[in-house]
């Protein structure tokens, strides 16, 4: 099973939109947190708003760092086919396609990181005042 | 592509070699004569248009600053009245932001791009002089506008309901808006230009891990323009209609949200800071490599850090309005992200410490600046990490604390970074070195300038003194302070004075050679003397740094031995790439000098300058003529039909002259501009619902004049609309087929359908007697009917340009660019139709 899906992993085809998936991940994630709490916060009472917005945005945090470590995890495993030829710096197709996998896991990273900071509010502030 | 460079024998022939330079002169030669000679489209003639005017208004907006800091170095001071003085602060910035620093990022990328890429050309060279042209209108029409006591002198972010009360504010207020207005619509055709061709015009062999980091941040500040800009495009058109029309968007008394404008213009203003920092810092990653001799470490993490930064950029707007009353865990939410931001922007400087640790450093002036502004901007930062935290920032909000965050952040990150460009970039443009004596004595006056300028200002914003004020009282004890601030501001002056006349010296002096700086990368392939069609081939790619690490590089480029190497068709040609490896595709001709762009400039100004002094027959007239000049520009400078289908393009390749679809870089561009067209219509639509979520009259009970539009209408426009897009999609296919009588009959229907699905859009709220001026609720119903309606319009002009085009025979089965670019335009108008009518037609109900 795991063995599959490393090599479905390996076969994805990386690109720039692939680059761009962990960040549009934050920001989908992003985007949810405040418009729902916005949203939340003004339709209903300040105090009964926080168990909705907690449990939302419990939910899209998961979510969302699933989807960012599954692009990480198909980067790693790109990154390391044939080898990790670092610094990548050839005109060849491997050292392109490792170059788009370090970017995307790096980008994972950091997308993983702002996420969490992102969901950090819903859980230390108490109503919406 | 494997074959070898010196595979062409004849190449070897010198009196070939002549001839076909002999034939890339005459077709690259610049127009001349009086007048002619401000035709030229080529980059680098435009790029230095563009960047002495942006360095012409940074200098005006400088005076304005320094008029300012001597009102403001003793206190109850008199020299200027308050009007003036909101004047002066409100056009320092705005002309900072709009008309100095956006325009220098596009004008640095103009000119060093295609050298960047070993282009000739960027894919679109009379964009670029279109974008400079309206650069140059509106720029000189909004600064012009102090000279007349008329200056918008509401804070650059012109916030209402002040600035859309006309008792409050005056036409400046409109001068502000529609001037600015044109302006970021020439940013937007930057973008496109940009965007197209960093993805498709590299030369053969720099695949995406190849590509110079420059052109990583101009990529990544390119994409950041096009959802940036187009909110504020959108909340400036609100903003008009509230000013002329009376709708009442942000009043309100009428069911209006000042702080709908609040969002959009920092949903733009935070993501601006980043767009003109990203581009200087970049300048560093071409700067840094060649004074410390070797690869710049960590090319991945650069990436990682432009690419993060863009994004994350667009989670902070809100930390402009932490005093807003919003509620507390939304704050929560942009504190987190502007704390975020700091772990890219720090990935990159770490990363260039790095580079100059592992290298063998030169101490250069361009150096120099580099070093000093990172410092400059490190203070910033922190300082930026600060406001970040809301409490904090309450106590700073709108004190001088900001100002001199946001002067550290700004100088460190944008000026300073420039300056090194400056210095080390003079010699490609002019082939003459500035002086590193005036450059070192003049970046001391400024670094000492900017911290005995700008430090204070923390001690005395946080004393209590507020921005903006055109006076203090001595009482407030910030007197000192504010003296010691006005010294710091003339001591930077005369170092950028220094600056300029190091400038004017430099006709003077003698020549360097060719790459001063022992370079390695491509731009350097470039000396000043050099003839007008840039690169004399265009180069095979195997390295980062090619100049450093392929041998007999640059002869092989002088010796016409790579691609392209002669025009004998007679045409101005660029290669034209895969997006992700650079394989050649296609090699594209492009037009050449032409009076058309300036023209079109000036008719579209018109549009936006009649219209701030209510002029509207006349205004209507220039849009009218702009459009026919246009419609000209399309007709006779995009989609020819070369006189064969394929050419020698060197080294043994023959490549296609002509593309239609997603290999060419026209379609690239309509995908481009609608997705910044796309994100307009999203900050609308984020109108209507921020509406319905903060007022609990959104929308009002149905009375006359306040009673939606039903679903009838709307549902009929959704249709027509949509049998518009679906005939249009049929009409590409059969063309594609052969059977072109049948795709001209679709593309007539198709016409037909859109422009009644535009008029039935409007019948909505026409016939429910919506009265846009009595609530914000038909108003918004109004302006997106009137979105869609425009677009549908413009979508007929399209059906109907590419009819005639297909009757004309410049549209045939194979040549058929012009039907897949506006299908392409089609599926946006389709799926913003979609949105606009289910919204207006429906949401009521559900509401």
């Amino acid at each position: 099973m795991i063995c599959k899906l490393h090599k479905l992993a390996q076969r994805l085809k990386s690109s720039l939109w692939m680059l761009v998936v962990p960040p549009t991940v934050w920001a989908l994630h992003f985007l949810f947190s405040y418009v729902y709490t916005a949203v939340r916060c003004a339709k209903s009472g300040s105090v009964e708003a926080i168990v909705d917005i907690r449990t939302g945005i419990t939910v899209a945090t998961v979510v969302a760092l699933l989807l960012v470590a599954a692009s990480g995890y198909v980067a790693w495993t790109q990154s390391r086919i044939d080898g990790d030829l670092r610094p990548y710096q050839d005109s060849t197709d491997e050292d392109r396609l490792h170059f788009l996998a370090a970017a995307t896991l790096l980008l994972a990273g950091l997308s993983f990181v702002a996420i969490l900071f992102t969901a950090i509010p819903a859980f230390i502030f108490e109503d919406c005042i | 592509m494997s074959v070898a460079a010196n595979s062409q024998p004849d190449q070897d022939d010198p009196a070939v070699r002549a001839a076909q330079e002999e034939r890339l002169r005459a077709v690259w030669s610049p127009p001349s004569g009086l007048f002619l000679r401000w035709t030229d489209t080529n980059n680098n003639v435009v790029g230095i248009w563009y960047t002495l005017t942006a360095f012409g208004m940074m200098l005006f907006a400088g005076v304005l600053a320094l008029i300012m800091r001597t009102q403001l170095a003793v206190p109850e001071n008199d020299l200027v009245s308050a009007s003036t003085f909101n004047q002066l602060f409100t056009l320092h910035g705005s002309m900072m932001m709009f008309l100095f620093a956006v325009p220098m990022f596009e004008a640095v990328s103009v000119l060093i791009l295609p050298q960047l890429l070993g282009a000739r050309d960027l894919p679109f060279p009379r964009l670029s002089a279109f974008g400079y042209w309206s650069f140059l209108i509106g720029g000189v029409f909004v600064a012009g506008s102090i000279f007349f006591d008329a200056a918008p002198d509401g804070g650059w972010f012109m916030y209402p309901p002040l600035s859309t009360n006309s008792s409050t504010a005056g036409i400046g207020a409109d001068i502000w808006m529609l001037g600015l207005s044109f302006i970021e619509v020439s940013s937007i055709a930057a973008a496109v230009e940009l965007i197209v061709g960093v993805l498709k015009c590299r030369p053969p062999g720099m695949r995406l891990n190849l590509m110079p980091l420059y052109a990583w941040y101009i990529l990544v500040v390119a994409v950041m323009i096009l959802f940036a800009f187009p909110p504020l495009i959108a909340g400036d058109l609100l903003f008009e209609m509230e000013r002329l029309l009376d709708w009442p968007f942000f009043d309100a008394k009428r069911g209006g949200d000042p702080l709908l404008w609040q969002h959009l213009f920092w949903i733009f203003g935070h993501p601006e800071v980043y767009i003109i920092f990203l581009p200087s810092i970049g300048i560093f990653a071409m700067v840094i490599p060649t004074f410390s001799q070797r690869h710049l470490l960590g090319y991945p993490w650069i990436v990682l850090a432009a690419v993060g930064t863009g994004f994350l950029s667009f989670g902070l707007w809100v930390h402009h309005m932490f005093a807003t009353g919003m509620p507390n865990i939304s704050l929560g939410f942009f504190s987190a992200a502007s704390e975020a931001v700091a772990i890219p922007t720090a990935v990159q400087i770490f990363v260039f410490i790095a580079t100059i640790w592992a290298g063998r450093v030169i101490w250069s002036t361009p150096m120099l600046y580099g070093a000093g502004s990172l410092a400059i901007f490190v203070i910033g930062g922190l300082t930026g990490v600060m406001v970040a935290v809301a409490p904090f920032d309450w106590q700073a909000h709108d004190t001088y604390f900001v100002v001199a965050h946001l002067h550290y952040v700004l100088i460190g990150g944008t000026l300073m970074p420039l300056f090194a460009g400056l210095y080390y970039y003079w010699p490609l443009v002019t082939a003459k070195k500035l002086s590193d004596r005036l450059g070192r004595i003049a970046f001391w006056m400024m670094f000492v300038g900017v911290n005995l300028g700008f430090f204070p200002m923390h001690i005395s914003g946080l004393m209590g003194m507020p921005r903006r004020v055109y006076t203090y009282s001595e009482a407030l004890g910030v007197g000192t302070l504010n003296l010691l601030s006005t010294l710091g501001a003339y001591l930077f002056a005369i170092g950028v004075a220094v600056v300029v006349v190091d400038l004017c010296l430099s006709p003077q002096r003698q020549h360097v050679p060719r790459n001063p700086w022992n370079a390695g990368t491509l731009e350097w392939l470039e000396f000043a003397q050099q003839e007008n069609w840039g690169v004399r081939s265009v180069p095979l790619i195997e390295s980062r740094y090619p100049l450093w690490d392929q041998p007999d590089f640059v002869r092989h480029v002088d010796e016409g031995r790579y691609f392209l190497p002669d025009a004998e068709e007679g045409y101005r040609e660029l290669m034209i790439t895969s997006v992700l490896d650079a394989r050649p595709l296609q090699v594209a001709r492009i037009t050449g000098p032409s009076v058309i762009p300036m023209i079109a400039a000036i008719t579209l100004g018109g549009v936006f300058i009649f219209t701030t002094f209510h002029l509207y027959w006349e205004a209507l007239a220039s849009g009218l003529t702009a459009l026919a000049v246009i419609l000209c520009w399309l007709w006779t400078g995009t989609g020819i039909i070369p006189e064969k289908a394929e050419k020698h393009a060197g080294l043994g390749i023959m490549l296609p002259l002509y593309a239609s679809g997603p290999t060419s870089p026209g379609w690239w561009a309509m995908f481009i501009t609608m997705t910044g067209d796309a994100t307009a219509f999203a900050a609308l639509i984020f109108g209507y619902f921020f509406f319905w979520t903060v007022h609990t009259d959104f929308p009002p009970d149905p009375l006359p004049g306040l009673t939606g539009p039903g679903w009838y209408w709307p549902m009929l426009a959704l249709a027509l609309i949509l049998a518009g897009w679906v005939l249009t999609i049929a009409a590409r296919e059969t063309n594609a087929r052969g059977k072109v009588w049948f795709a001209r009959v679709a593309l007539a229907v198709a016409a037909a359908a859109n422009g009644a699905g535009g008029l039935a859009g409007l019948a909505g709220p026409w016939n429910s007697g919506l009265d846009p001026t009595r609530h914000v609720y038909p108003a918004i119903v109004w302006i997106m009917a009137i979105w869609i309606a425009t677009h549908a319009m413009l979508g007929v002009i399209m059906q109907l340009f590419v009819l005639a085009r297909s009757l004309a025979g410049r549209m045939t089965p194979v040549y058929d660019g012009d039907v897949r670019n506006i299908t392409l335009y089609e599926h946006f108008l389709a799926l913003s139709a979609l949105i606009t009518f289910l919204v207006i037609g429906f949401f009521p109900r559900l509401a």
